[in-house]
């Protein structure tokens, strides 16, 4: 029985322990999120294979711009979230609230440019409900196309804004040098998940926004 | 001390191979490649995925058993595809 080792739960032999424990935890948990997204994959794939025509139009009505620009800003939110977590092993506490606020005002960006981007969707009438005018071809399968649409990047951009949550709490810990070099295992399993979160949009941008593109 | 030290030019090398990695599949999407349209998309993804996974998300460096925790979800995930496509791609034959 060791004691007064900072951090470390009664039952825990030592904080590598407890920190693998953390960290399986939190894998076991987004093996469920893929699971998760993963219906929405599945049920987009068998859609997008009976009406691939509808579909194409409907992703080709996306602005592609947009999406690669979402792309880059979450691939750099993960570069960023990934600094955090170095600087809390190399023990630098304002490097940590520094990388942790450039990730969240990444993400921040991206929900704002999202909100932007529904808000036109909703003012061209492609919201499918009753006032669905969609002019392509194929108007009930489109709307198909945009329910997933709306359904996979809206649950997406809530798990941006939990992971938001998630980072402030974090950085708040941070500020306050909760973090050590030997503990810190709180960021790295908030890191996992917002490195998650960025894994489902690296699959969600190729499949609505690029399916369309060529021909 | 715990878990793996990344040096820093490790993170912006895996960084600018996803990015180069996006501007590739925006450009490879608006060639006309037939049915090679999904699978260049789709495999783009998975290399930026497994980058991802195994350098940020530090697999390479973790425990046997994140390693089979992260494989189970890959896995399942496949099952769910696989088989449900299986089912749906073949019902004409019949």
């Amino acid at each position: 029985m060791q004691a007064d080792v900072p951090g470390l739960a009664h039952h825990f032999e030592d904080l590598e322990q407890q920190h693998e424990a953390g960290r399986l935890g939190m894998w076991a948990f987004l093996v469920t999120e893929v699971m998760f997204f993963g219906g929405l994959f599945t049920g987009f794939t068998i859609y997008w294979n009976a009406y691939p025509d509808a579909f194409r139009a409907g992703s080709h009505h996306l602005d592609v711009r947009l999406g690669t620009l979402y792309t880059a800003v979450l691939i750099g939110s993960s570069l960023t979230m990934a600094l955090a977590i170095r600087a809390a092993q190399v023990g630098r506490r304002r490097a940590q609230v520094g990388w942790l606020v450039t990730t969240m005002l990444l993400g921040t960006t991206f929900l704002v440019v999202k909100g932007f981007e529904y808000q036109h969707k909703w003012a061209d009438g492609l919201l499918p409900g009753p006032g669905f005018a969609w002019e392509g071809p194929d108007a009930p399968h489109a709307r198909i196309f945009f329910s997933f649409y709306f359904a996979m990047t809206g649950l997406h951009a809530l798990h941006m804004l939990i992971g938001i949550g998630v980072l402030l709490t974090m950085c708040v810990k941070a500020a306050r040098g909760a973090f050590t070099p030997s503990h810190h295992a709180g960021l790295e399993i908030s890191g996992l998940y917002w490195h998650f979160v960025d894994v489902v949009w690296i699959f969600l941008f190729p499949l609505l926004y690029l399916i369309g593109r060529h021909g | 001390m715990s878990g793996h030290l990344v040096p820093l030019k490790g993170y912006l090398g895996i960084f600018l191979a996803l990015m180069a990695l996006t501007a590739v599949t925006v450009y490879v999407a608006f060639l006309d490649l037939g049915p090679m349209n999904t699978v260049a998309a789709m495999t783009i993804a998975a290399v930026k995925a497994v980058l991802v996974v195994l350098y940020f998300m530090h697999v390479r460096w973790s425990s046997r058993l994140v390693w089979i925790f992260a494989a189970a979800g890959v896995f399942w995930l496949m099952i769910m595809i696989g088989l449900t496509m299986a089912d749906y791609g073949t019902r004409d034959w019949l």
